[in-house]
């Protein structure tokens, strides 16, 4: 772990409202937050409570109704889209549940995607992709469409994908939803390196093993929190004893 | 029956449920159809005005000019007593002096007449007088183009006349079209104008105006025993050629000529209603398919609950089938409507033009072209999406986007909107055909009517100064390309909106993707524009050299002047401007809406 104690995110009385009127639900209410740079946090709670919004928040894919919100020293609910943009492509990485990867790319040309849209050259783009395909080992997939490979196999592009601009924080919303235990275990030991490498990430789940490998969950209810657990082991522990799946 | 009820049923609650993409798919169909329809109906509506004036004027069955016997005068003197002839008037002595008259020249045939009313070919004075000594007595069509009255005064080759009359005749073909047959001698080595018009005064008053350089041309008018005969008789008596014009011309030739003008416009008419034709069936292509990407899950519904694929295929298929054939009513009524306005036969002829000629045979042409567009553009998304598994259709992931690798690799080292933009087109290539297809239709057209405007220009330049009347028959066809005109680029335009809300709709997901990995709202509208730009500039400048071949072959093989520069510049940087301006507005909505929301929708 490389925790340096300056958070990376903070939220403060974050609210998110959709609807009006008798229609008005509240996801996400009235929540404050800091993320330390380094960590790995956790983020659960039944369906519907609210977290996968409080994920696109804190990632500047969505505006809160209220609160003020920080990222990486920035505060990012005034940003402009231009701006945000910007941030999202320097600084942040998404992984999907459902790995959100574009169908028509080979595995390479969405890995290297992100970093030809931050302008850089093809080449460089290229190498930096090959790279990351190396680091999730899928050198032998790099020119498969994405509906050739496995749940799992397409999740690690995604995670490949979200690395390519070397992001401070990566966010994954649900990101073994879709995995079966074989794939999840591979995911986790990706995450572990992630985190052992020092980089920030922000995880919600369903998955009480992915949840236990973090070394901070997070329970929430209706919109809120209702829970803040540091982790002692976290992902400096045996990752396949932590996950339950060791023999 | 309950199976019809079915389809009726669903097929008029979607169209109810998206009343603007109905109304503004049956605008683009019904434009084609009235276009078509005019095309059709113009034929032989200006017959009824020529037989009227023919029996109001005493108009003769054949007209024969001394200028196609050269000097044989004893041959054109024996033409009166030819075998068939029951009845004669003339020859009138013809003298082709310029006019002049409110400040504009014209060169005129001034026919010299007794003032006593003739057996064949009496004028009809429609106001003042006849001809009498000292005054002349202009030709209608003629004299509303100079704006003459009656109490004018003109001047003949720089002698005063006064207007005594205004009047029509069957003998000579309509204004402008009076040296269309029978030849004009006007002033040796000057070509032949179309604005030479008609004149009447007295026999001594003709002959005064005949000159050495400019002589007098004699006119007979004939009256036959058999009138339907009349073009035998010309091709017995017609002197040989080589001599000038055809000396001799049938009143079914004067009849032909009197729809001189409304023919012009239907040469316009025919090509662009099969060009509006072409421009409606890409843009029901487009909306076709865009629907059926909209209605993929409605279609999985349908058959999840037990609906037989080709149900879902038919309802599609009925909605559009439904709009054509309201858009069919549309065009025929609209078409039957604008005719009129298009059927005047001009001043030159008395009474109206007849009822456009709407048979059963042109209404079942219309239907079915109006069927075909909406059936060639619907059948094949209806046909695929009924073929889908009901769980694809269900999770809305059935069309899959092509991928062309050459292009993706192509567009790694451009700016982002570029690479954006090429890798959606690479994911559509149909559509962007398509919106190609049209946008190569529209530059064709306005390149036609450039080079029509060009060739026009050029030939007044070659004709030398003119300060005449304009040239009715010119400003008709000039209205009716200007209509055509108009009428192709709003259906380009709508065609370019249809296609960009349908590539918005397509790309939803991929524009989420690249926002969310950093691109910006402009970048991502950008591309979209791109989407369009990029077949909008293929169509701008493969429309150039088939504007000009479709020019050529309606003309014909006549004079086709050449297009500087500078205006095809201009039509390309303009369809490229105009192109911006109609897809910005739903290119910059689509970056609006939150990504998250997109990606947690479409999880495909």
């Amino acid at each position: 772990m490389n925790q340096s104690g300056e958070p990376v995110v903070r939220a403060r009385g974050i609210r998110k409202d959709y609807g009006s009127g008798e229609g008005l639900v509240r996801a996400v209410d009235g929540i404050d937050l800091d993320v330390i740079r380094g960590e790995t946090l956790a983020v659960m709670g039944p369906s519907g409570c609210g977290k996968s919004t409080l994920l696109h928040l804190l990632g500047g894919l969505d505006r809160p109704t209220a609160g003020e919100l920080w990222l990486a020293g920035r505060r990012i609910d005034e940003m402009s889209e231009r701006a945000l943009a910007h941030l999202r492509r320097s600084d942040i990485g998404f992984v999907f549940q459902a790995f959100q990867l574009m169908d028509e790319l080979t595995v390479l040309e969405n890995v290297e995607l992100p970093a030809l849209l931050a302008g850089r050259s093809p080449r460089a783009a290229r190498r930096r992709a090959a790279e990351l395909l190396e680091q999730v080992g899928l050198t032998q997939r790099t020119a498969h469409l994405p509906t050739a490979l496995s749940g799992g196999q397409r999740q690690r592009v995604a995670i490949a994908r979200a690395l390519a601009n070397d992001p401070v924080i990566v966010f994954a919303d649900e990101p073994t939803g879709n995995l079966d235990s074989v794939a999840t275990t591979e995911l986790l030991r990706l995450f572990d390196a992630l985190h052992t490498s020092g980089l920030t990430l922000v995880i919600v789940t369903h998955d009480e093993r992915v949840a236990a490998t973090a070394d901070r969950l997070i329970s929430m209810r209706d919109g809120a929190f209702v829970g803040d657990t540091r982790l002692a082991g976290g992902t400096t522990g045996n990752l396949a004893r932590l996950a339950g799946l060791d023999g | 029956m309950g199976r019809l009820l079915l389809i009726w049923r669903l097929a008029a609650r979607d169209l109810r449920r998206r009343p603007a993409q109905a109304a503004l798919l049956l605008a683009v169909i019904a434009a084609a159809v009235t276009a078509l329809t005019l095309g059709l109906v113009l034929h032989g509506v200006t017959a009824k005005p020529y037989t009227q004036t023919q029996a109001q004027t005493a108009g003769p069955d054949v007209v024969a000019s001394s200028v196609g016997y050269g000097g044989d005068s004893a041959a054109f003197a024996a033409l009166a007593h030819a075998p068939g002839v029951v009845a004669r008037s003339g020859p009138y002595p013809v003298a082709w002096p310029a006019l002049q008259a409110h400040g504009v020249s014209a060169d005129v045939m001034a026919e010299g007449r007794d003032q006593a009313p003739a057996v064949v070919d009496q004028p009809k004075v429609l106001q003042g007088t006849w001809v009498r000594p000292g005054g002349v007595v202009v030709e209608r069509a003629f004299a509303d183009a100079l704006g003459i009255r009656v109490g004018d005064t003109v001047t003949l080759d720089g002698e005063p006349f006064p207007v005594a009359g205004i009047a029509v005749t069957a003998a000579v073909p309509v204004y402008s079209q009076v040296c269309f047959y029978g030849g004009c001698s006007g002033p040796a080595g000057r070509p032949r104008q179309f604005d030479t018009g008609l004149v009447w005064l007295t026999q001594p008053a003709a002959r005064g105006l005949a000159s050495p350089a400019n002589p007098l041309t004699h006119y007979l008018n004939l009256r036959l025993s058999d009138p339907a005969a009349a073009p035998v008789f010309v091709s017995r008596h017609q002197p040989p050629p080589g001599n000038g014009p055809e000396a001799l011309t049938s009143w079914q030739s004067l009849s032909a000529a009197a729809g001189t003008l409304v023919s012009q416009e239907q040469n316009v008419l025919s090509p662009a209603s099969w060009l509006l034709s072409l421009l409606a069936l890409a843009t029901v292509a487009v909306v076709a398919g865009g629907r059926m990407a909209e209605q993929e899950r409605r279609v999985g519904l349908l058959k999840a609950a037990g609906a037989a694929p080709s149900l879902a295929a038919i309802v599609l298929l009925a909605e559009h089938l439904i709009i054509a054939f309201c858009a069919a009513g549309v065009g025929l009524a609209a078409g039957w409507l604008v005719a009129p306005l298009l059927t005047s036969p001009g001043a030159s002829l008395v009474g109206a033009a007849s009822a456009p000629a709407l048979t059963p045979a042109t209404v079942l042409l219309v239907v079915v072209v109006a069927l075909i567009v909406a059936t060639a553009s619907t059948l094949v998304p209806a046909i695929r999406a009924a073929r889908i598994s009901t769980v694809r259709l269900l999770a809305g992931s059935v069309r899959s986007p092509r991928r062309q690798g050459w292009l993706i690799r192509l567009s790694s080292g451009l700016p982002v909107p570029l690479l954006l933009g090429l890798r959606l087109v690479a994911r559509r290539p149909r559509r962007t055909l398509l919106s190609g297809a049209s946008f190569t239709v529209t530059a064709a057209t306005i390149v036609a009517v450039l080079i029509y405007h060009a060739t026009v220009h050029h030939d007044a330049l070659r004709a030398g100064p003119y300060s005449g009347a304009a040239d009715p028959g010119q400003a008709r066809v000039d209205q009716v390309l200007l209509v055509v005109t108009v009428i192709m680029v709003i259906l380009a335009a709508a065609n370019a909106l249809f296609t960009t809300w349908a590539t918005v709709l397509d790309a939803r997901r991929f524009s989420a993707i690249a926002r969310s990995l950093g691109t910006t709202p402009r970048q991502t509208a950008s591309s979209l524009l791109v989407t369009q730009l990029l077949p909008a500039l293929a169509g701008a400048l493969l429309g150039i050299p088939v504007g000009m071949a479709l020019y050529g072959a309606v003309q014909e093989g006549g004079s086709q002047a050449g297009l500087p520069l500078l205006w095809l510049l201009f039509l390309v940087l303009g369809m490229l401007a105009a192109v911006v301006a109609v897809t910005a507005v739903p290119a910059s909505i689509s970056t609006r809406q939150p990504i998250a929301h997109i990606l947690q929708s479409e999880t495909a």
